[in-house]
Parts: structure tokens; sequence; C-alpha cells
């Protein structure tokens, strides 16, 4: 009944690993052909890889883990998703229901240990509710602020010979819950009126313009308004990454052009972003001179950490729409020569500083940058449409950096959990899901070690991502605070025993490839993309000594940064 | 400021806990939380009472109304409402304190419930500060025990909190 359900909820793949409390759900996998079931070898794989799946395609990805350790082994990969509002629907087998709160074998109360982390759950307690419930938990896991729910299921009610009558219902309704359909059209006018009479007017685009479909309604808006755009590290490819009005990521690793823009501006219109502590530094001096308008879903997200001028609770496609259609009616007041100067200014702060939005010291031509790692793959990449994920650290935030998105749902990364591990198993996740596209995870080998078990899974379904690992021999995102604000003090921030990593992915049968000066950089990267259907792992050995700037003052303005290692604004 | 909460949820196994993580998980204060059934069987009703900075407040409401579980809630302290809470208090009543004792019950217009040689019990109703006042009157020496249910409240007038 759970396959049954899951098929005509139109899902392909689910991810997962079996146990006893799941084995009726296991056998009725085995007796049919709708769906693909994908053996992990860690149960946090498969959430991540439900996750991966879901951030490509804005669908819920699906995760089937057994009771107590199996179910435990998700927590990471709910709460990353979680954390960043993706549509995922995680089933966990339970002991049968009349044992429950017996500390049966393999018992944990799932629902229980999830539920902060989850947008909703469910613990089915008859058979004959598990169409309804599974119908409610994707419904929930789709609609308003997307997010994950947990469905825990007894052995018992997925007992395949007992017998109910079954109907998928096609529309659910749930009383307690009505996400928003449209934002307030009066509230919308007047945010309108702000924007185009402000004379340094910003937009900063979150997560939510990508979840909520808005691309192309912001970047029409953009365009009209002729405003600059900045994403939040989870908004990346909602606005074309190349287009002259992007003033790139920003927050504590932004650019330069991006902070300042934020601090010096008269009014922010934040679309589907949270002003979260990684955006705004201090609250109380951020922006001080900006009027502000924010455009969510969530209400719960409006004024939760900074108070706001204008509030739109809707859906950022819907809301975006009508503020085109209402700038298109305003007709001609905005003050052009406001504008010029503001931009003129913004090309000022860009062209500064050697230029472009990320400067950087390109070292001695031999030995490898991280930033040029990044730069020689998006190069190789650029033309082939590529999904780029990433684990979490300094190659992280390069890979943000460096690595500019024209299209929404191409940069797959864990923002507000920060999960390490993350990165490969959900390109494995959109790989399993678009087998012709070009996907890459950029990890490091601190974060890498925390999933490498899946090359055992990318064998036995031939999944050929492209593993590019920014290997500085530390934990450097790690040791870059501890250079900072300890002294160097190298507290357990290094790897030492790394192990050769050409050699291990080549003892699961993949490609290892490795590289140590610049010169070689480039051909074997054209050499790795090359082999498509090949998992390749290619191993770069970069300069331990980088650091990620700019990087926000502690406790200071937007504006406050670290620009180098020695220069600060 | 001081806050009183209601909230009507789906009578669904865990909605309680639901609520009561969310005031722990986001380090919100709880003074004192009633639930039961209302006449509705599928609806139960919650009365929270709250303290926090009026930012807090809203954000406890808006993360109220973000739970699935969650039909409908009022933030009673908005309007003019009554409140009430209900005590049950044994209270040493032997000898010269009896007459005592039940003279202040009276003036409280508490009622005796239950008796014997030694001891009364009373049942009080009314606001928090009324109940307070009068285990000032009573005098620590003589409780024996004390049981409040919390406070629960409504809305003056024709306002109502329903589907
Ligand atoms: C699961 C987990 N544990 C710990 C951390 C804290 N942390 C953040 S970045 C980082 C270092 C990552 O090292 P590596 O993957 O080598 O990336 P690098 O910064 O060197 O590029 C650590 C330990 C985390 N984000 N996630
Ligand atoms: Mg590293």
């Amino acid at each position: 009944m759970v396959v049954r359900a899951l098929a005509d909820e139109g899902v392909e793949y689910i991810y997962g690993y079996p146990g006893g409390a799941l084995l009726h759900v296991y056998d009725a996998i085995f007796r049919q052909d709708k769906i693909t079931h994908v053996l992990v070898r860690h149960e946090q794989a498969a959430a991540h890889m439900a996750d991966g799946y879901a951030r490509a395609s804005g669908k819920p990805g699906v995760a089937l883990v057994t009771s107590g350790p199996g179910a435990t082994n998700t927590i990471t990969g709910i709460a990353t998703a979680y954390m960043d509002s993706i549509p995922m629907v995680v089933l966990s087998g339970q002991v049968p229901s009349d044992f429950i709160g017996t500390d049966m074998f393999q018992e944990t109360d799932m629902v229980g240990i999830s539920r902060p982390i989850v947008k909703h759950s469910f613990l089915v307690k008859r058979a004959e509710d598990i169409p309804e419930v599974l119908r409610k938990a994707f419904y929930i896991a789709q609609t308003g602020r997307p997010g994950p729910v947990v469905v825990d299921l007894p052995k018992d009610i997925t007992d395949i010979n007992k017998k109910f009558p079954y109907e998928y219902p096609n529309k659910v309704k749930i009383r307690s819950y009505n996400p928003p359909v449209k934002g307030h059209s009066g509230q919308i006018r007047k945010a309108v009126d702000l924007l185009l009479k402000a004379r340094r007017p910003i937009i900063y685009a979150g997560g939510g313009v990508i979840m909520g479909q808005g691309s192309e309604a912001l970047t029409e808006l953009a365009h009209l308004s002729g405003a600059p755009v900045t994403n939040t590290l989870m908004g990346l490819g909602s606005f074309p990454g190349t287009d002259k009005q992007f003033v790139g990521m920003l927050g504590m690793h932004g650019s330069y052009t991006a902070n300042l823009a934020m601090h010096h501006s008269d009014l922010v219109l934040a679309i589907g972003a949270r002003f979260d502590d990684r955006v705004t530094n201090s609250t109380s001096k951020f922006c001080p001179t900006a009027k502000i308008v924010h455009v969510d879903i969530d209400p719960a997200s409006i004024a939760k950490t900074v108070p706001v001028d204008i509030p739109i609770v809707g859906p950022v496609d819907s809301v975006l729409k009508e503020m085109i259609t209402s700038v298109k009616q305003a007709g001609d007041i905005q003050d052009q020569t406001a504008m010029e100067s503001w931009w003129k200014q913004i090309n000022e702060w860009r062209s500064g500083r050697g230029g472009g939005l990320f400067p950087y010291d390109p070292g001695d031509g031999v030995i490898i940058k991280p930033q040029q790692v990044i730069q020689t793959l998006y190069e190789v990449t650029k033309n082939d449409d590529a999904y780029i994920t990433t684990d979490v650290g300094q190659h992280q935030m390069f890979t943000a950096q460096y690595y500019p998105f024209d299209k929404p749902n191409r940069w797959i990364s864990s923002g507000g959990l920060g999960t390490m591990g993350f990165g490969f198993p959900a390109a494995m996740g959109v790989k399993m899901n678009y087998p012709d596209a070009t996907v890459a995870c950029v990890t490091g080998e601190g974060s890498i070690q925390m999933n490498i078990q899946e090359l055992s899974t990318c064998k036995q379904y031939d999944l050929g991502v492209k593993l590019i690992n920014v290997n500085n021999r530390a934990l450097g995102m790690v040791r870059q605070w501890q250079d900072m604000q300890y002294d160097s003090r190298y507290s357990h921030s290094y790897m030492e025993s790394l192990p050769d990593f050409k050699k291990l992915v080549e003892s699961y049968g993949h490609v290892g490839m490795s590289v140590t000066e610049l010169k070689d950089l480039r051909p074997a990267m054209e050499e790795a993309f090359a082999l498509k259907d090949r998992l390749v792992f290619l191993d770069v050995s970069v300069d331990s000594s980088e650091h990620v700037y700019p990087m926000q003052i502690k406790d200071g303005a937007m504006r406050d940064m670290w620009l180098s290692k020695t220069e600060r604004t | 400021m001081r806050r009183i909460i209601s909230v009507l949820v789906e009578n669904e196994p865990g909605a309680l806990s639901r609520i009561v993580g969310l005031f722990a998980q986001r380090n919100y204060n709880i003074e004192s939380l009633t639930v039961a059934p209302t006449e509705d069987k599928t609806l139960s009703r919650l009365t929270v009472v709250t303290d926090g900075k009026p930012e807090t407040i809203e954000q406890i409401t808006k993360q109220l109304n973000k739970l699935i579980d969650v039909v409908k809630l009022v933030d009673l302290t908005e309007g003019t409402h009554v409140e009430r809470e209900l005590m049950l208090i044994k209270v040493k009543a032997g000898g010269a304190m009896r007459a005592e004792v039940k003279r202040c019950a009276d003036i409280f217009r508490g009622q005796i419930v239950d008796v014997t040689h030694n001891v009364y019990t009373i049942q009080l109703a009314g606001t928090g500060e009324k109940l307070d006042a009068f285990i000032g009157a009573i005098g620590e020496a003589a409780i024996l025990e004390v049981a409040r249910s919390g406070v629960t409240g409504i809305a003056r007038g024709e306002k109502v909190l329903s589907l």
C-alpha cells in the first residue's frame, strides 16, 4: 500500500536502506517495477540524495529507512533540509503498534526525535490511513514554505497480508493549513512606489525565489527597475550570475560591492530571504539608511531579526508578477540621475582593488590557489548547464564566489545547517534523476570523508558524478578562524593521515586523478569532464594557507569587512 | 509583557508536544498552560500564559500558527477578556483556626468542598492575583497543599474563537 501510494504520487526514485521494521515494504518494492529503489550505504546519504534531487527539481525527494538506527541516521539529513526549506518525505519503519513504548529492539520515538526539525510528522495508526497520510505528507512538504515531513510506519500496518480497499485521494484539505496564495495588493503597490522612488535601491534575493519558482519574474523586475541584485548563499542562480546588475553574494563572505551597496542603500527589497545572521552581521547596525520591504511566504520570517517597513506575505512568484504589472503602470517616476550616480558608485566599488567582485592574489603560477580551481571548473563546465553541489567549508564559499550561476536550481549547497558530507550524496540524487546532466560536487578532504562510503553506491548505479576535491590538507574554514581569532593555534583543524584518494576511488572501480601544479589543472579538469559516464575524483592540492575574503567583522555593520589578511574597510 | 494566548488545536496525539516543544526549542516562556477538549470533539483548546517583549510575542503567535495542528489562535490580552484559574487548597483547620479559615474562605467566595477533623479543602476560582491574595491571607504556616489549574480565559462581548 505504501509503495502503491508512492507510485500514485508520481515518485520515481526512493533512496533507502532496509531493516526489520521495513521488510514488508521492501517485499512490496521487490514485487513491482514502477518505483526504483536506490540502495545507499548510510541512511544519512539517503536523506541527502532525496534533498539534492528536491533542490534540483523543486519536487519532494523520498527517503525510506528502517526503525531505530536507520531512522536516527537520517536526522542530520532532515535537519539540513529543514534549515533550507527543502521539500522531502522521510518514511521510517517503526516497531509494531502494540509494542510502541516498550523499548523494543530498534525502537526509537522517531516522531519525537525529529519534531523540532520537521515541518510536520505523522505516525500512521491504521493501514487504511496510509494513502491519505502520504497524500497529506507530500502536500505539506511542497506547499507554502516547503520542508521535510516524516511518516513513521509501524510494522503491522504495512503487513501485505492485510487487505484494505485502496483509494488515493486526488485532493487534500487540511483545515488548519492554508498557505497564502496571493500577496496584499495595497502593500505591493506601496512597495513598488518605494522601489521606484528610491535613489539607492537594492534587491536582496534568497532561496525562497528558487523554491518559489520566481527567478524569471525576479529577473524581469530587476531589469525593469534597474536596481542592483545581490543573492544570499541559498539564492544563487535566482538571478543570472553573469548579469551586469548582479553584484555578487552578500553577507559574511559576500562581495565588497554587495555588502557596501546594502549598507548604503535607501531601499532594500528582500525577496524569499530571511535576514539570517550570516547575512546581516550585527542587526542593530544593519542598513542604517534603508527602508525595508520584505516579501516572504512565511509570516514568521518577517520581522524575525530585523524590523520591516513593508511586509508582504505571499508566494514570491505571484507577488513579483504583481509588482511587475504595477511597475509598468507606474510610468516614469524614477529619478534617473539618482540611479546613474548610484550605479557610478557601485561600479567604483566593483572596479576598485584589482577589479571584479572577488579579487585575490593569484600566487606564483605554480602552486594552485583554491579560487583557481573554481574558476577553472567554471570555464570547463559553463556551457554544460551543470549542476554544482558543495560540501561545507572554504571550498563552499569559494564556489559561491567564483562560479556564477545563470539558472536557478543549479547551485546545491547546505546553507542553513552547513552540513559537511552533504555535497556528494546530493550530487548523486541529482545525477540519478538527470542522468545526462553534468553534475559535479566541489568538496574538501575533510567533508568528503563524511560520506565517502557512497562511492560504492555510485558503482552499483553507474552514477557518473564528478568530485572536485579542493585538498588543502586542513579543515580550512576552522583553520581560518583560528588564524584570525586564536593566534593560529591549529587545535584539531588539520587532517593528518589522509588516504591516497586516487587509489581509494580506484579500488571502488572509479577513475581517480590528482594534480599539484597549476599548469596541469585545466587539462586534468577537461579530461575528467570528458569521461562522461564515469565517476571521476579529481584530487587537487591547493595552497593551504589561503583564506576566504571578504570576511565580515563580528558585531560590525554589513560594510565592516576584512578584505585580505592585512586590509580591512 | 504578560500575555494570554488561546489556541484551538486538532485533537490529535502529539499536537500538545509540538506546542510545548516549540516553546522549549525557541526559548519562549510558559507561565502556565491548560488544555482540554472543546464542545467540538475534534478540537482542543489550549491556553498558555507567557511573558516576553512585543517582538517575541509576535514570533510566538506566528510560530504557533505555523504548526500544522494549530487551527486558530487569539491573543486574549489584546482585548478585554475574562481570566480565571481554579485552585484546590488544603488548609489546617483545627481548633481555634477552624472558624477563622471559614471566614477567610467566605470573604474570597471560596467553597469548602471536603472536611476532616483538622483539615478543610477549599475550592477557589478567580484571577491568579486573587488566588495569590488568598494564599497570603491564609498564611504559609497553615497551608498543607495547593493545586492550581493554570489560567484559562475567554474574550468579553460577542467575539468568539471558533472555526
Ligand atoms: C558535520 C559538520 N561538522 C563540523 C562542521 C564544522 N566545520 C565547518 S567547515 C569545517 C572544515 C571543513 O573542511 P574541508 O571539508 O576540508 O573544507 P575546507 O574548509 O578545507 O575547504 C568544519 C569542521 C560542519 N560544518 N559540519
Ligand atoms: Mg580542507
